[in-house]
């Protein structure tokens, strides 16, 4: 079976568990096999799960379970992952799933891809599967030979489909561990979808000259629900706080919008945002590199042209 | 405190990447290769300053070819103490991992540090793995560390915020923005590198399990549609009809 970590940060199941299911279920499929969905501590509403292809749906609770610590969670994982003799364990690549996928693949002497944002394909008992590499500017296909698998999955690579129907949740014990971690204290920011979640970020450069002009970001960012993102430069200016950095060296997303507003699209920040699925450009330079890696741009004075792209939406919204 | 860190090479994000010609082998040629940022930025500094602050040894280890032995200088010239370079092609992920952890496992290293993630694969593998080779705590994506005796307080990026934790050494962890500030090196580092000790051990034996097999170029862009300034309305419909991303 396809065994898949659903997480559920602060007892809630999130997209990437949904799209992670998703996923796990053709790749079952694929197999011919079934997929199965694990949830650890306290996870609302985990039997709906059901809906998005999972035939069964395990929980573990217990103290140890209840913050999120690498050590603990992969004990667990892997005792149900061989219990039921899981072929493949896919996890989220998300800070969760970053920390566990390598401690996975140790104990269960598997072979890992992280970040894989499409279907693999069998190949007598192995699985071939490609991940995009070099920053994006290049993609590379894996072979894994190994009996046992684990894939971790990009988000927003695959949409959520949930058709099937919801399933009764099962307990499972949580595996003794030595886990070590004491967590004090989890800082969120209120408000917008996370960065690496949302599925349309409008971000702004240094052609905005002021961090005091960040209004007009705003208003489009809310009339569209989408999050806001910036360049380096302006957060290091903190004219913007740091989680908004996207790049190279900031964290690396992939929407389906990316508005670039006064952003020159230097290879660093492309880094981060070019497996976005749309890409529009706003910026008065029309030989600013960022045009290049556009699908649809815009020259002209971001003063002027965001606030009348915003109207725009607003009265697309209300004919809609 | 004795220190450990990790440190990869990789190409320079501005290098145009290529294969050979039946797309089964990266091709270096013309390449700038640098050390990967975040292990040089920010883990290497952060631990170059705690072993300023209380004593001890810092040790950067890096599992490649001897021609990566520009980089392990760069990294002694930063501040690291002494080198270990374990001479091997740098497979995989889970090939290097085992390598590094076969060689920390008898050195009672506190902390030991990682990049959160290579520019190459992107992969944030390896540090998970040696962690749980050596089981040891993990903090992924750190972006605070400080330490009080024996106790460390730690900031992780999480998807949305920062979780605050603590743990006590020992334990592995993974470096982001924040940890530490960019050091470049100044002169007298650069010279006593030279002289600061740089020891090669020979790999174990480790066959990966999973290995790139095939590499391609992404499809190129279509180009650009340009839009009118005056004419966002436009803008809208294309994104609505033709991109149907709203
Ligand atoms: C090792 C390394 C790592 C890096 N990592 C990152 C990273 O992670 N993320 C990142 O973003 N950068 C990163 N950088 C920096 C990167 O190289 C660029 O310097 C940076 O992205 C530029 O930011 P910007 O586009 O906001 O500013 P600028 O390059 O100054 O561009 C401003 C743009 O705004 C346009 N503009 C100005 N006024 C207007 C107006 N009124 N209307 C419309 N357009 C206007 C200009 O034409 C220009 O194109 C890194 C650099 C290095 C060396
Ligand atoms: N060849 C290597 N030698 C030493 N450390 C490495 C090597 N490759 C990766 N690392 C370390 O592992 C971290 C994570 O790499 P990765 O799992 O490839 O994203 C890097 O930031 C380095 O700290």
């Amino acid at each position: 079976m396809v065994l898949v970590f659903a997480e559920s940060p602060r007892g809630n199941l999130k997209k990437a568990a949904f799209e992670a299911v998703t996923y796990g279920k053709k790749v079952a499929d694929l197999l011919g096999t079934t997929c199965v969905a694990l949830t650890l501590g306290k996870a609302d509403n985990a039997g709906e799960l059901g809906r998005y292809g999972a035939s069964r749906v395990l929980n573990a609770t217990g103290a140890a379970l209840d913050h999120f610590d690498s050590q603990t969670y992969a004990v667990t994982i892997a005792e149900v992952a061989k219990g039921n003799n899981a072929s493949v364990v896919i996890v989220s690549h998300t800070s969760t799933g970053k920390s566990l996928a390598g401690r996975l693949a140790v104990r269960l002497d598997a072979g890992l891809v992280s970040g894989v944002n499409m279907l693999p394909v069998t190949d007598g008992g192995k699985l071939k599967v490609k991940k995009s590499v070099f920053s994006g500017k290049a993609i590379a296909e894996f072979e894994i030979s190994s009996a046992v698998k684990v894939l971790s999955l990009l988000g927003n690579a695959v949409k959520p489909e949930s058709s099937g129907n919801p399933v009764a949740v099962e307990t499972v014990a949580a595996a003794a561990s030595n886990g070590r971690i004491r967590v004090k204290e989890v800082r969120t920011q209120e408000g917008r979808v996370p960065l690496p979640e949302a599925e349309i970020v409008v971000s702004a450069g240094r052609g905005m000259k002021d961090p005091g002009n960040w209004g007009i970001v705003e208003d489009l960012a809310e009339t569209l629900g989408a999050t806001t993102a910036c360049s380096r430069p302006v957060a290091d200016s903190d004219w913007r706080p740091h989680h908004e950095h996207v790049g190279q060296t900031g964290i690396a997303i992939r929407p389906n919008l990316y508005i670039a507003i006064g952003i020159s699209g230097a290879i660093q920040h492309l880094a981060g945002v070019n497996n976005s699925k749309v890409i529009v450009v706003i910026n008065k330079d029309p030989e600013a590199p960022f045009f290049k890696a556009a699908d649809y741009g815009v020259v002209g004075d971001l003063f002027e042209v965001v606030p009348r792209l915003n109207e725009a939406f607003k009265a697309f919204k209300a004919a809609n | 405190m004795k220190l450990l860190v990790c440190i990869s090479q990789t190409p320079d994000t501005t290098a145009k990447i290529s294969f050979n010609a039946d797309g089964t082998e990266f091709n270096p040629a013309g390449v700038q290769f640098i050390m990967n940022p975040y292990d040089e930025w920010y883990a290497l500094v952060r631990a170059c300053e705690l072993r300023e602050a209380l004593g001890g040894t810092v040790v950067a280890l890096n599992v490649g070819p001897a021609a990566n032995e520009t980089t392990i200088r760069k990294a002694l010239a930063i501040g690291a103490d002494e080198a270990v370079r374990i001479n091997a092609d740098p497979q995989g992920a889970a090939f290097v991992a085992k390598q590094i952890a076969e060689y920390a496992r008898g050195e009672q290293f506190d902390i030991i540090f990682f990049g959160k993630e290579t520019i190459d694969y992107n992969g944030s593998e390896v540090g998970a793995m040696v962690a749980e080779y050596l089981d040891l705590p993990f903090v992924s994506y750190a972006s605070k560390l400080d330490l009080n005796g024996n106790t460390a307080t730690l900031e992780r990026d999480i998807e949305g915020g920062v979780e605050v934790l603590e743990v006590d050494i020992p334990f592995v962890v993974s470096a982001a923005k924040g940890m530490a500030e960019q050091r470049i090196p100044n002169m007298r580092g650069i010279m006593t590198a030279r002289t600061k000790p740089l020891k090669e051990v020979q790999p174990v034996a480790f066959e990966d399990q999973a290995k790139a097999v095939q590499f391609t170029l992404p499809p190129a862009k279509a180009g650009v549609k340009l839009v009118e300034p005056d004419n966002m309305t436009e803008l809208v419909r294309l994104l609505h009809e033709e991109a149907k991303v709203i």
